[in-house]
């Protein structure tokens, strides 16, 4: 570069200037979604309920976790227990609570793991040649080819009970769309202009993905994926439902809404508790996600 | 057109075939072999590596899938641990309970979610939208199952007007009278309802699209009268519509399983729980291959009826 | 004169499906193209589109193989299939492309898309920023204004000034310019070819500047090569081939100029008729079925690339000028003939 050099130095802006990105597209993207009422109002009511699944030992006093059975089923707004009691007489409210810890983390940590694995398979198989490009894609597709719910109670019915064999399930279902999300955006991305360019610099493949590649794809995969956060919670209360998921005496929403079903007769408005948190947080999540994709798709 | 069937048709026999191998994985996937539930407790390693022999199961894995594959092609699905039947011998039954179910709850889907669909793509006031809109959200967002309990919860604890669960007296559809027809209203709404929710949201969200068409503008200019102009966009939406509605009666029958627990309903979900907790594996194996192989040509069916709607797809 | 790249007989073709039971077919987008560059000067490639100047540039830069032939650079050939000199070829020789908003990255701020290059090539980061805006002030755009800006926030002008300092930037000897003035306006495009012709004589460039558009070539070349679907027609020095242009295609080009000048006006034969398929194209000259002055001669065999009696530097292949080509007009050659 000495010829540079040189001639740069007749330029009086001489000095080496820092790059900083100012306002760059995720500080708009920020912005957006601040602005955004409805996502901003779930985001808050999300916060709200995973902070006190996290911080449930310090929340719930350990007098309402205990067995009574003098207190079985007590309705909602009695003394003391605002929610009412469960069938064996624990606090519904710190039931609840210490059940998001568990239906929380099996539906966000698939995502999450499906999210690393089908993204970087995607990524991979739109950057790859046309024939291995077509191998994983068609293998993608044979699990697309099962129901959602067919596919994790298969897998965690053969894989037999227990939360983590219920995390690889819904990890499993979860990432074929994720995988098909990454490789759409990324081929669609690799027939750009600038990715030609980038080639023309003398650039490695694994140059190329992780500085152009991934910056424009991580989008569409991320928006992807925090859509099927509900999904996946939903489908994880669903296996415990079915007692597919972790065992009692642990609280989880689905298992919950198991064992209060036999006193549905006796008191269902205690039955249906649980479902309704599910709901909450299902439908906060999928809020969340439509304000975030409106939030990524303006262009800069 | 035939070049199109065919081509498609090329292309699902490779899926059909990896979901076979994935079915037959299954039973290996757990702890402990398919034997387990056969062996006595006590069994001696000799006993179990008898067993194991006289199953075939010492046969080295690819060779057991393609035995088995052989069995499935000719209608061999295995024999149940529980029951000691064919498990073909029970899903049979079982298959025609959850069609019964799942043909009443996409009956409601179709005309529910269509009217409320139209109702908001068509609308001039901003509020009938909305309410769709809500509607759908909360319709994908709710666990169905719930859905189901909450019901129970208000028609039959509380106002007692209709069963909790069950098929009712009769012991197959056959026998199915008028008098029974009410045990099949809470289940099939409860299966109806995600359904619903999705064609409600695909049908505004493509009727709302081809309003913004130029040909919409164009046929107003022309003078066409506003019921005209309805069914010429809805002509043009019906594709998309038309696909989305064949996928979910597709996965309605794949996923009625909870449905089916809540509501005690005798179909194939119903016998998939059944497997799972008894480990009735080949019960659990045949029953998963039944489901997902539908799945596949229901979905195959509705990639062919694609062209009849939209001639343009052939043409590619 | 020292030739810095060299093309010899170089062939690329791309297949063509129609569907898995449907027609297949070869294109030829390139064929038996042969031209030298020499160090320093900058050697014009005009033709229509479709005339396989974009695949000659990517074949340059080793983006895609050739079928036939090979590239010398440096009086060393290049051999396509390793890494390494492919390597060699990008360190030469660099590429500004026409698209100039699609060939940024619209997450990057300028001097990150320019830095991204020297990074690869194993710049540490700070380094890499540093020659990035010492790039950026050599185009023009001062880096205290413009390494933060995203495309969006760039006009068409200063974002093909942003390609040129990534080219420039990794110090290339051989600059390929891809139709990169072609989607500017005119007064902008002015600009540009100004800085082109700026950090030639500073860099020591050598350019090889494709275009459609005749007078921008004029304006910018010591030497010219015209193709047509795939081949090279004429390669001369420009003034020679403008002024006195030997084959029937350039002839058709040049007097198809929108002048006001009157003095300008030609009597030449149009083009006329349409262009073969470029899928199997048929033996024999491919611009026979548009020639004024085609003879059976041109529709069997192919006129080879030679140069002119009178002038060695000034190549066509057309049968009219090839000595005992069978051509009516081939062996005289006293003034624009016309059968």
């Amino acid at each position: 570069m000495t010829g540079i050099e040189a001639h740069v130095l007749s330029i009086e802006t001489a000095e080496p200037v820092r790059i900083r990105k100012r306002r760059g597209y995720w500080w708009a993207v920020w912005r957006r979604l601040l602005q955004d009422r409805v996502a901003m109002s779930c985001a808050c009511v999300l916060v709200i309920i995973i902070a006190a699944a996290a911080l449930a030992p310090l929340i719930v006093p350990a007098q309402a976790m205990k067995n009574s059975i003098a207190h079985r089923l007590l309705p909602i707004l009695s003394d003391g227990h605002i929610l009412g009691t469960d069938e064996l007489g624990r606090d519904m409210l710190g039931r609840l609570v210490y059940g998001g810890r568990v239906s929380l983390l099996m539906g966000i940590l698939p995502v999450l793991v499906a999210m690393l694995v089908g993204g970087t398979l995607g990524i991979f198989a739109g950057f790859t040649g046309r024939f291995i490009n077509m191998l994983i894609m068609r293998l993608v597709d044979v699990f697309f080819a099962f129901p959602s719910v067919l596919l994790a109670v298969g897998l965690a019915g053969a894989l037999g009970s227990g939360a983590v064999n219920c995390l690889i399930a819904l990890s499993v279902v979860l990432t074929p769309a994720i995988a098909r999300v990454a490789e759409a955006a990324t081929t669609q991305i690799r027939s750009q202009g600038f990715i030609e360019a980038a080639v023309a610099t003398g650039a490695s493949r694994f140059q190329i993905i992780t500085g152009h590649v991934l910056s424009n794809v991580i989008g569409p995969i991320v928006t992807y994926s925090s859509s099927q956060v509900s999904l996946a919670i939903v489908l994880a209360s669903g296996l415990s439902f079915l007692g597919l998921g972790v065992s009692p005496p642990t609280a989880d929403w689905g298992l919950m809404l198991n064992t209060l079903r036999q006193s549905l007769y006796v008191a269902p408005m205690n039955a249906v508790l649980p479902g309704l948190i599910i709901l909450i947080t299902s439908v906060c999540f999928n809020l969340f996600s439509d304000g975030l994709r409106s939030a990524l798709d303006v262009k800069p | 057109m035939l070049l199109y069937v065919l081509r498609r048709a090329l292309a699902v026999v490779p899926i059909l075939f990896g979901v076979s191998v994935i079915c037959f994985s299954l039973v290996h996937l757990g702890p402990g072999d398919a034997i387990n539930a056969i062996t006595p407790d006590n069994a001696t390693p000799e006993v179990i590596a008898a067993i194991r022999k006289a199953y075939g199961f010492d046969r080295p894995l690819p060779i057991q899938y393609f035995d088995w594959l052989g069995l499935v092609l000719s209608g061999n699905l295995g024999t149940s641990i529980l029951t000691g039947r064919s498990v073909a011998a029970e899903i049979v039954p079982a298959a025609l309970h959850t069609s019964v179910l799942a043909v009443c709850a996409i009956c409601v889907s179709l005309f529910a979610g269509l009217a409320m669909g139209m109702l908001a793509g068509f609308a001039r006031q901003r509020w009938a939208d909305r309410l769709v809109s809500s509607f759908a959200v909360l319709g994908v967002s709710v666990p169905h199952y719930w859905m189901g309990i909450v019901l129970v919860a208000v028609f039959s604890v509380k106002l007692g007007l209709l069963p909790a669960m069950g098929m009712g007296p009769a012991t197959a559809i056959s026998e199915f009278g008028l008098n029974d027809l009410k045990f099949i209203i809470l289940p099939a709404l409860t299966l109806s309802l995600i359904p619903t929710a999705i064609i409600a949201r695909t049908t505004r969200a493509t009727i709302a699209e081809t309003r913004k068409n130029d040909f919409v503008q164009t046929l107003r200019s022309v003078g066409l009268g506003r019921r005209r102009i309805i069914w010429h966009v809805t002509k043009n939406a019906a594709p998309a519509i038309l696909t989305v509605s064949g996928l979910q009666i597709a996965q309605l029958l794949g996923g009625s399983i909870l449905v089916e627990t809540v509501f005690a309903w005798p179909g194939t979900g119903y016998l998939l729980n059944t497997a799972i907790t008894t480990r009735d594996l080949p019960l659990l194996q045949g029953t998963i291959l039944v489901l997902a192989t539908f799945f596949v040509l229901m979905n195959f069916i509705v990639d062919m009826l694609q062209p009849l709607c939209d001639p343009r797809i052939v043409r590619q | 004169m020292t030739q810095v790249l060299a093309v010899e007989r170089l062939g690329k073709d791309f297949k063509v499906s129609g569907g898995l039971l449907g027609p297949k077919g070869l294109v030829q987008a390139v064929d038996d193209c042969s031209f030298a560059v020499a160090k320093n000067e900058v050697l014009g490639l005009v033709g229509e589109s479709g005339s396989g100047k974009s695949t000659l540039a990517r074949l340059l830069m080793c983006l895609i193989r050739p079928d036939r032939g090979r590239i010398v650079l440096e009086n060393a050939a290049v051999d396509a299939r390793s890494a390494d000199e492919r390597r060699r070829v990008l360190s030469r020789v660099q590429m500004v492309f026409q698209d100039s908003y699609a060939s940024l990255n619209p997450r990057h701020t300028a001097a990150a898309e320019v830095a991204f290059g020297l990074a690869a090539r194993g710049e540490p980061r700070r380094a890499a920023e540093r020659q990035a805006c010492e790039a950026l002030a050599l185009v023009g755009l001062t880096p205290n204004l413009f390494a933060e800006r995203y495309p969006h926030e760039l006009s068409g002008g200063q974002r093909q000034r942003v390609n040129i300092a990534r080219a420039i930037a990794l110090s290339p000897k051989i600059l390929i310019l891809d139709e990169a003035v072609s989607a500017l306006d005119k007064s902008v495009q002015a600009q540009v070819l100004n800085l082109l012709g700026d950090l030639k004589r500073t860099l020591g460039l050598t350019y090889l500047f494709i275009s459609h558009d005749l007078e921008v070539v004029r304006y910018v070349s010591d030497r010219i090569v015209v193709m047509y679907l795939g081949k090279v027609m004429e390669i001369g020095s420009v003034d020679v081939v403008y002024d006195a242009p030997a084959h029937p295609y350039t002839k058709a080009l040049i007097s198809s100029r929108l002048t006001t000048d009157p003095k300008r006006r030609t009597s030449a034969a149009p083009v006329t008729g349409d262009p073969p398929s470029p899928i199997n194209p048929p033996p024999g000259c491919r611009f026979s079925s548009r020639c004024p002055i085609a003879e059976p001669i041109c529709r069997a065999r192919e006129p080879k690339l030679s140069s002119l009696r009178r002038d060695p530097h000034h190549l066509t292949a057309c049968h009219a000028h090839i000595t005992d080509s069978g051509h009516s007009l081939a062996s005289a050659r006293k003034s624009e003939g016309n059968p």
